[in-house]
């Protein structure tokens, strides 16, 4: 097993992928190869690579959401969160997902009001009490650093705040669930500059309660906000260090070549 | 300078190089545009034509000059016969046959002379309307029903896969079936067959397969088939409309963005808890109104329920007819023949003309087609209503 494949700091691993293959069209092909890969639980870890290199797959690996794909099949290794083997057979994908919340690409709220947004995924899971509702809504969207923009309309629409809100309450609605782990897909990939540095902000607070795992096309924002990096390439993973190694001091010739900007 | 010839006379003799090359060309186009433009105008003439026609017959049936505007006796009375006779004073009098029992009966020496009756000039309309009205009702609660159910399956559930596309085509040739066919269908299954209960305090025990007593009441459900009945003529239309509902609930359900359900999922919630919360309510809107659409069509049929529900005349409007209470009331409405305005429609072209059926069939029709054109408007408005509210 590649040494730079194991966590960079020799901390707590919270995933821990093991010679995982997957591919989209029930086996012929892999679009992930034998990923191995820990990822250190309390810290922000950035997936980084051209397009197409299987870093969204890998991310949705993560909580199953690649089950809704019928296609989808897991051709070799495991994936084990918090030490569990999530395709156990009685690991049931809606229960993980309560521990490991995603944000999406294309932030997307419910076109409901901003309170019922927050107070989606607890109510989901059978929360009636009122009184509870509204501390986890109004937690969630302080820690989202939404709570002062939005306290007054918490009955409007959620889709007439900004972009940028409407990803922040989609942070805060992921939050609410108090998930161990936030996976987050491109999450400033449709937001203006300034918003996203708002949401990079946030990674920064957030990561002290919770594991986060980002894929970006930005590598300037995998610089800014993680604090260690893996480099993806055609299906297979590359090289993973310490952000500063990845960015200052990459091993292997393909991350090299990739953040100076020689392809991708 | 070069000689003029004939080859290049047209271009230099003007001096313009954009000059039209050939007549004849320019002639084979101008036909082409013409002949296009003729068969689009001769559509819309159509359409005019005929909308045109009903409106100037039937507008004078069921409008009146005077307060309140609209002909009341037309649409709060049934179809009946008309009696035409004369008077003392040879004056030419009309009466329903309503109003002609309650004329002699006030006066039992008035001089009758010439008289003579026409079947189903007189009166109105209400029994076709209600029934109409009660047929596309439960019709359409049948098909929605349905239809969404399957939809959601197809959608949310089915996959991609060959069954499925098979299931799919399946689905869509029955809207290629022909409409006697639905209604020889219906006859078959939903009236004969003893595969649908009825209520009822005597079950018919020749016809009857099996039956259930209910313990909270003096009756049973009775497998014993629907008859000719409201609720068989419904099902047959609702059958009918089946594919295009099903087409609807399809697109309204596609129509919902895949972050409202990845999203969802991502939250911890089931499936069914994703559809219902994050799907469902945002097509709901999308299937009504196109199936409203879809339902109209089905309303204008005579072929599916000339076996299965209707008659031709009917005394009673369906819920004065019913006897019971609660279950077997509701039992007994559902279970009777209705009129049904397509048919009445139908029937009244067959009889000889006169000119008081002519003015109940122009009347007829007219309400008909405001009838559907009523229905149609409704869908647009909710649509644009929703396109407006339901926007991401």
């Amino acid at each position: 097993m590649n040494e730079s494949s194991k966590t960079p700091h020799g901390g707590k691993a919270i995933i821990s992928i093991d010679d995982l293959s997957f591919s989209y069209d029930y086996g012929k092909t892999d679009v992930l190869r034998h990923i191995s890969l820990d990822i250190p639980a309390g810290r922000v870890t950035a997936f980084i690579g051209p397009s197409g290199c299987g870093k969204s797959t890998l991310l949705r690996c993560l909580n199953r959401m690649n089950d809704l794909v019928d296609t989808a099949k897991i051709t070799s290794g495991r994936i084990r969160i918090l030490g569990q083997d999530i395709h156990a057979p009685d690991v049931e994908a809606i229960e993980l997902r309560k521990h490991v919340g995603m944000l999406f690409q294309k932030y997307n709220p419910f076109p409901k009001s901003i309170y019922e947004n927050v107070a989606y995924g607890l109510r989901v899971q059978g929360v009636k009490n009122k009184a509870i509702l509204d501390q986890a809504v109004e937690e969630s969207l302080q820690k989202a650093a939404l709570w002062s923009e939005v306290k007054d309309r918490l009955d409007f629409s959620a889709l007439g705040l900004s972009g940028g809100q409407q990803q922040r309450l989609c942070i805060a609605r992921t939050i609410a669930v108090k998930p161990r782990i936030i996976l987050m897909d491109e999450p400033c990939s449709a937001l203006d500059p300034i918003a996203t540095a708002r949401i990079e902000e946030l990674i920064a607070e957030l990561h002290e309660d919770f594991t986060i795992v980002i894929v970006t096309h930005n590598m300037q924002q995998a610089a800014r906000v993680s604090d260690q990096t893996a480099f993806f390439y055609l299906g297979e993973l590359i090289e993973f260090d310490d952000t500063n190694t990845i960015f200052g001091n990459p091993k292997a010739k393909q991350t090299e070549d990739y953040i100076s900007g020689r392809f991708g | 300078m070069f000689k003029v010839t004939a080859k290049n006379s047209r271009a230099s003799k003007a001096g313009n190089p954009f000059r039209s090359s050939s007549s004849r060309r320019r002639f084979h186009d101008g036909l082409g545009t013409g002949l296009f433009a003729f068969f689009t105008y001769f559509i819309l003439a159509c359409v005019l034509g005929i909308i045109g026609k009903i409106v100037w017959d039937g507008a004078p049936v069921i409008f009146q000059d005077e307060a309140p505007f609209l002909n009341t006796d037309f649409f709060a009375k049934s179809p009946m016969t008309l009696h035409e006779f004369q008077n003392e004073e040879r004056e030419l009098i009309r009466l329903d046959q309503d109003d002609f029992v309650e004329f002699q009966k006030n006066n039992p020496e008035a001089v009758i002379v010439n008289e003579q009756t026409h079947s189903y000039s007189g009166g109105g309309i209400l029994g076709p309307l209600v029934g109409t009205a009660l047929l596309v009702l439960v019709c359409m609660l049948m098909a929605l029903f349905v239809g969404i159910s399957t939809a959601i399956y197809l959608v949310e559930y089915a996959g991609e896969g060959r069954f499925v596309s098979i299931l799919r085509l399946a689905i869509m040739n029955l809207a290629g079936v022909p409409s006697i066919v639905f209604g020889l269908f219906g006859f078959a299954f939903f009236c004969l067959s003893p595969l649908f209960p009825v209520f009822t305090e005597t079950p018919d025990w020749e016809k009857s397969l099996f039956a259930i007593p209910i313990w909270f009441t003096d009756g049973y459900f009775s497998f014993q088939g629907w008859g000719s009945s409201l609720i068989a003529g419904s099902a047959t239309l609702a059958v009918m409309v089946l594919p295009v509902i099903v087409a609807a609930c399809e697109e309204s359900l596609k129509a919902v963005p895949k972050g409202f359900r990845e999203a969802s999922m991502a939250l911890g919630a089931t499936k069914w808890q994703c559809i219902r919360t994050a799907v469902l309510p945002y097509a709901v809107p999308g299937m009504l109104t196109a199936s409203v659409l879809g339902i109209t069509r089905v309303a204008g049929e005579t072929a599916p329920i000339m076996f299965t529900a209707a008659v031709a005349t009917k005394g009673k409007l369906p819920w004065q007819d019913a006897g019971g209470s609660g279950l077997s009331w509701l039992s007994n409405v559902l279970t009777q023949k209705v009129e049904a305005l397509p048919y009445h429609i139908y029937n009244i072209s067959k009889l000889p003309a006169n000119q008081a059926l002519d003015e109940m069939r122009y009347g007829a029709v007219l309400v008909f087609l405001l009838l559907v054109i009523g229905f149609a408007l409704i869908s647009v408005i909710l649509r644009s209503h929703y396109r407006k509210k339901l926007k991401w």
